[in-house]
């Protein structure tokens, strides 16, 4: 019986190899490493971004914009804070990030999940078409702009605005929300919804926060069409 | 786009090396703001009754010896001159409306960048790292001091267009935004007596911090006024004789990044240019809440 051995860890240091180079090693197709480390990201923009292989990457330290953007596949872990637009547009796998992310985290995401194990600013999940969205800490203003699709969960508090101009996405605060957007409302938490955020707090590795403690926005759908009644207020 | 850096020192393991760090911060925002490239530094007070200004001369062979010898004649002391590239720093044996009276009277050709008892402000257009070598800023010790990287959107690329701008004595803004009442509030302020260098939108939010400053409001009065009266994007970084101020407007989609140690208070527009300072791995670090006040003082740290 062949012995199991773990994966050899692939160690990149961006403080002595370009970033150009390991994002273009990352899109080889064939030949890539299961296991990344990548050390002094040094807030450097677009880290990891593009990846579409089932690999693991952890980046150790702060990182600048769109890490791990455009996301497929890849298991993307930032031991640090992140910059704007952290995997934004992701269309499958997951990207975790230990600290705080600045704005637009998770902006326009087709699939996959994104965990914030701190705080995320604002325009959280602006525009996203899918992917889950999961912080443990708060929300900024604007978050969930335009959502289209998919669940963004915030076990702390949400800024204003939250979910203005909404579609169907599914938004789950715990805390306080400081308003509402144009055309989002509070929902009533059914057993299908609770056992949504049950699902996504079990995916995202958080277990000491109830799903019951939880409220669900969405939207009301007055803005999808156009009322030729209120023609005149334009 | 621009870039903006501010560095608060709290040990000499930065005021030591003020400039050095400063302009490390400046480089890695350079492609934030190619086009030009200023600093204000907060250092070696002038003595009490006497007043410490930055010239700027568009001439590369001015001879500041001129300037030195009229300033001794009228003022007395010996106001030797800093000289830094295009620039140079006097300390003028005479207050402030004295010193800048004199100045604009006896050498209209020259800019008076600042005027104070500890800034220093130096600006030009061309690349931020060749600015930082230029101007030889890895020789300046500080107390505290501000950068800007500048990508021009609304005016053109001239020394005066660049930042910081003046707003008063020991006072200065950079800016990373763009104002869209400017020209409106422009005229409103010039009824106001308040005059006008260029036609950027920053040199006028640093006008209004001025005139607000003038008719009596404090700094903190002053910036939460430029909330409600400016409309636009921005994030401020506001220098002071003792810290410095960062606010974002209430939209806050122009970044900003603040980190804390025991040794520094630094902000940025990215953290990549607070990476390069001294135990930044290890640093606080968080993101300014928009339409928030964030002061750092000499007297509070």
């Amino acid at each position: 019986m062949a012995t199991r051995t773990e994966p050899a860890v692939e160690v990149v240091d961006l403080e002595r190899t370009p970033l150009r180079e390991l994002n273009h090693r990352l899109h080889a197709p064939a030949d890539v490493p299961e296991r990344w480390r990548v050390v002094n990201p040094g807030g450097r923009h677009a880290i990891a971004v593009g990846v579409d292989a089932p690999i693991e990457v952890d980046v150790e330290g702060h990182v600048g914009y769109y890490c791990a953007g455009m996301n497929q596949q890849a298991t993307i872990r930032v031991h640090g804070n992140c910059g704007v637009g952290v995997a934004e547009n992701m269309m499958s796998g997951s990207v975790v990030v230990d600290g705080n992310a600045s704005q637009s985290a998770g902006a326009t995401g087709r699939g996959g999940l994104l965990v914030i194990r701190g705080d995320a600013s604002s325009r959280c999940g602006i525009s996203m078409k899918g992917a889950d969205i999961v912080v443990r800490g708060s929300v900024g203003h604007m978050s969930a702009f335009m959502a289209q699709k998919g669940c963004l969960l915030v076990c702390g508090d949400a800024g204003d605005a939250l979910g203005d101009s909404i579609y169907e996405a599914r938004l789950y605060v715990r805390g306080q929300v400081a308003s509402l957007g144009a055309d989002c409302v509070e929902k009533e938490l059914r057993d299908e919804h609770a056992a949504e955020v049950r699902a996504l707090l079990e995916r995202a590795g958080i277990d000491d926060v109830d799903a019951s403690e939880f409220r669900r926005y969405g939207s009301a759908r007055e803005l999808y069409n156009f009322h030729i009644d209120h023609a005149g207020d334009f | 786009m621009c870039g903006i850096a501010g560095l608060f020192g709290k040990s000499p393991v930065v005021t030591e090396h003020l400039g050095e760090h400063l302009g490390a911060m400046l480089s890695k925002l350079s492609d934030r703001g190619p086009d030009s490239a200023g600093v204000a530094f907060y250092r070696d007070p002038a003595p009490a009754g006497a007043t410490k200004v930055s010239l700027f001369s568009p001439d590369p062979h001015y001879e500041w010896g001129h300037v030195r010898d009229g300033l001794a004649t009228a003022f007395g002391g010996d106001p030797e001159p800093e000289v830094r590239a295009s620039h140079a720093v006097f300390v003028v044996d005479a207050d402030a409306d004295r010193a800048q009276e004199w100045l604009r009277e006896r050498h209209p050709e020259l800019r008076i960048m600042s005027a104070g008892e500890r800034i220093e402000i130096y600006k030009e257009a061309g690349l931020p790292t060749d600015f930082v070598a230029r101007f030889a800023l890895e020789d300046i010790q500080g107390s505290h001091a501000l950068g800007h990287t500048r990508m021009a959107t609304e005016s053109r690329v001239t020394t005066q267009h660049s930042h910081p701008f003046s707003t008063g004595l020991d006072l200065c803004l950079v800016h990373n935004g763009s104002l869209s009442n400017h020209n409106r509030l422009r005229l409103e302020l010039q009824r106001e007596g308040m005059t006008f260098q260029t036609d950027n939108d920053t040199e006028v939010a640093a006008g209004y911090l001025t005139w607000r400053l003038r008719e009596g409001a404090s700094l903190r009065e002053a910036l939460e006024g430029s909330l409600r009266d400016l409309d636009g994007f921005f994030t401020f970084a506001v220098g002071t004789a003792d810290g410095f101020a960062v606010l974002r407007d209430p939209i806050a989609c122009k970044p900003a990044v603040l980190a804390e140690t025991d040794d520094w208070v630094a902000m940025a527009s990215e953290y990549r240019a607070i990476a390069v300072l001294p135990g930044a791995e290890h640093a606080t670090v968080w993101e300014p809440a928009p339409a928030t006040l964030y002061v750092w003082e000499r007297a509070l740290v």
